[in-house]
């Protein structure tokens, strides 16, 4: 799932303060499962926005939608009616959403209310962690199910470094050594082998290194 | 015993003599003349000199061109190269440039996070890690090929090093992480510095039950403490260095000016126990900031005079 945060209101009050007429949308995919911008983050940041600018005298008309997803055109156009009757959108989707809805209606602006951050899990409420970084070749069946991509702060794909104290990274003590689980699942699986063999140089042509990104699958086109 | 390259360190190893290296950090701003100072006041008891690559992800002059200097100077250069700063494109061609100049020693590291560093805000490469720099040095040297496949007319003659960390948790992936260098083809290892002999002598006992002291040259890393404060401060804030107690307390009991002559007898004393280890073949001296002390410590320990080879 993608992770994202809410951003900082005072960042969001910047982009749309010379408006008349805004609408936050939300999610209801991802962000509303990280709680950073589903329908919930949409009544408390429409709220707070009222708030800050009835008390700053200014008469800014705020309105509230969520679309099922923001990544699929067909929830996109249930905009397509009242887009008009707004002068920005502050869409509270992951990156993707907020440049697939700008896509649809190039008219508009159309500004993030997230922080985009990552492809996570939740371990528990208000606790989200990243998990992978979409490198497009996975390599999990070495790895013991753990991904040193995602994990290592060096992204090493012959670790641990010098630096793993303690099972934790050096660059954080909040921080799992990644090749420190890593090798503790392998002993655990009895797949140490998959650590003793050195893994030659990656071919980072399938992340992002080898520009933006695309799938087509003949076998589900319409 | 052959050797591969027109390395002088490995002609030395390969003659069955301890050698001596030891590192010196380039500066920080374009004064390369500060290299040249710091190469002067150990090359009489060195056999080859490391040149740091922006160690702690500190800008610093760099690597490669402080080599070429320690290189014009007659002397033996260590290229240090860590994968946190360039691509392959980038290692690649920086090891051909420094093979053009007679640079024949690699020591091949992933490098420490720019986190540490004066840039922490900087984007890290790491499209390589330091086993796969190994790799890749070997492949250009033994196959005369570029990870892309060309096949290079002239090759890069490299003697091939890494480091090791016999210290860091958790100790069983240590011994099996320094197999995997070995695997790729490193030739020999310079290890972190050591203060906890116990722990270190463990760690070669496991290196010898694999047989890895007959396939790579061991260095055994030393620091000698400048005081007290030094020994604390390595001790409880650099991640991965392992100081006993016994350490500290031993600098703790000499007043504060005889601090530096205690850690230098420690250093010597290390050397000399070291001496007796089966598998070390040679010692890495690291004086940070303290060059003009490796003289010294090398003379004590009875590593003087330093071999000479023929060059041819």
């Amino acid at each position: 799932m993608i992770m994202a945060k809410p951003k900082p209101i005072e960042e969001i009050i910047n982009e749309i303060k010379d408006f008349n007429k805004v609408l936050i949308a939300g999610c209801d995919g991802c962000v509303t499962v990280c709680e950073a911008g589903g329908s919930k983050e949409v009544q408390v940041l429409a709220s707070a926005l009222r708030l800050f600018f009835t008390k700053e005298s200014k008469r800014i008309e705020i309105d509230e939608t969520s679309l099922t997803r923001q990544c699929d055109k067909d929830y996109l156009r249930e905009l397509l009616d009242k887009i008009d009757n707004y002068d920005a959108v502050v869409s509270l989707a992951c990156g993707a959403g907020v440049q697939f809805m700008a896509e649809m209606y190039r008219n508009k602006p159309i500004f993030p209310g997230v922080d985009t951050c990552f492809i996570g899990v939740t371990e528990e409420r208000g606790v989200w962690t990243e998990r992978c970084q979409a490198c497009g070749q996975c390599i999990l069946a070495r790895t013991g199910g753990i991904c040193p991509i995602a994990r290592c702060s060096k992204r090493m794909l012959n670790g641990p470094c010098g630096g793993s104290e303690k099972g934790k990274c050096e660059v954080s003590p909040e921080t799992d050594c990644g090749w420190h689980l890593i090798y503790e699942r392998l002993k655990e699986l009895g797949q140490l082998d998959y650590f003793s063999k050195p893994a030659d140089p990656k071919d980072w042509v399938s992340s992002r290194d080898g520009g933006p990104r695309k799938i087509v699958r003949e076998d589900v086109r319409l | 015993m052959n050797t591969i390259t027109p390395s002088k360190l490995e002609k030395i190893l390969a003659e069955g003599h301890f050698a001596v290296t030891s590192e010196c950090g380039p500066p920080r701003g374009a004064n390369g003349e500060v290299v040249e100072e710091k190469a002067n006041l150990i090359k009489d008891h060195v056999d080859a000199i490391n040149v740091t690559d922006n160690q702690t992800s500190v800008v610093r002059l760099c690597s490669l061109a402080s080599c070429i200097r320690i290189k014009q100077m007659g002397l033996e250069p260590v290229l240090q190269m860590v994968t946190r700063d360039r691509n392959r494109i980038g290692i690649q061609s920086d090891i051909l440039g420094a093979a053009s100049f007679g640079i024949n020693n690699i020591l091949c590291l992933t490098g420490d996070h720019q986190h540490f560093g004066d840039h922490p805000q900087a984007v890290n490469v790491f499209d390589l890690d330091s086993t796969q720099l190994i790799q890749t040095v070997k492949l250009m040297r033994d196959e005369g090929k570029l990870l892309g496949g060309f096949e290079m007319k002239e090759r890069p003659k490299m003697f091939i090093g890494a480091a090791a960390n016999p210290f860091a948790d958790p100790f069983e992936i240590r011994v099996a992480r320094l197999s995997k260098k070995v695997a790729a083809g490193c030739q020999f290892i310079q290890t972190q510095c050591i203060y906890n002999m116990e722990k270190f002598k463990l760690w070669m006992q496991q290196v010898r039950d694999q047989g890895l002291h007959e396939k790579v040259a061991i260095f055994a890393g030393l620091t000698p403490m400048k005081n007290v404060g030094m020994a604390k401060y390595m001790k409880n804030r650099v991640p991965g260095i392992d100081v006993p107690d016994y350490i500290v307390e031993r600098l703790a009991a000499v007043p504060k000016e005889k601090q530096a002559d205690e850690g230098i007898k420690i250093c010597v004393e290390q050397i000399q126990e070291l001496k007796e280890e089966e598998g070390i073949r040679g010692f890495h001296i690291m004086a940070i900031e303290w060059e003009e002390k490796v003289p010294e410590i090398v003379e004590m320990a009875g590593l003087y005079p330093r071999p000479k080879i023929n060059e041819n």
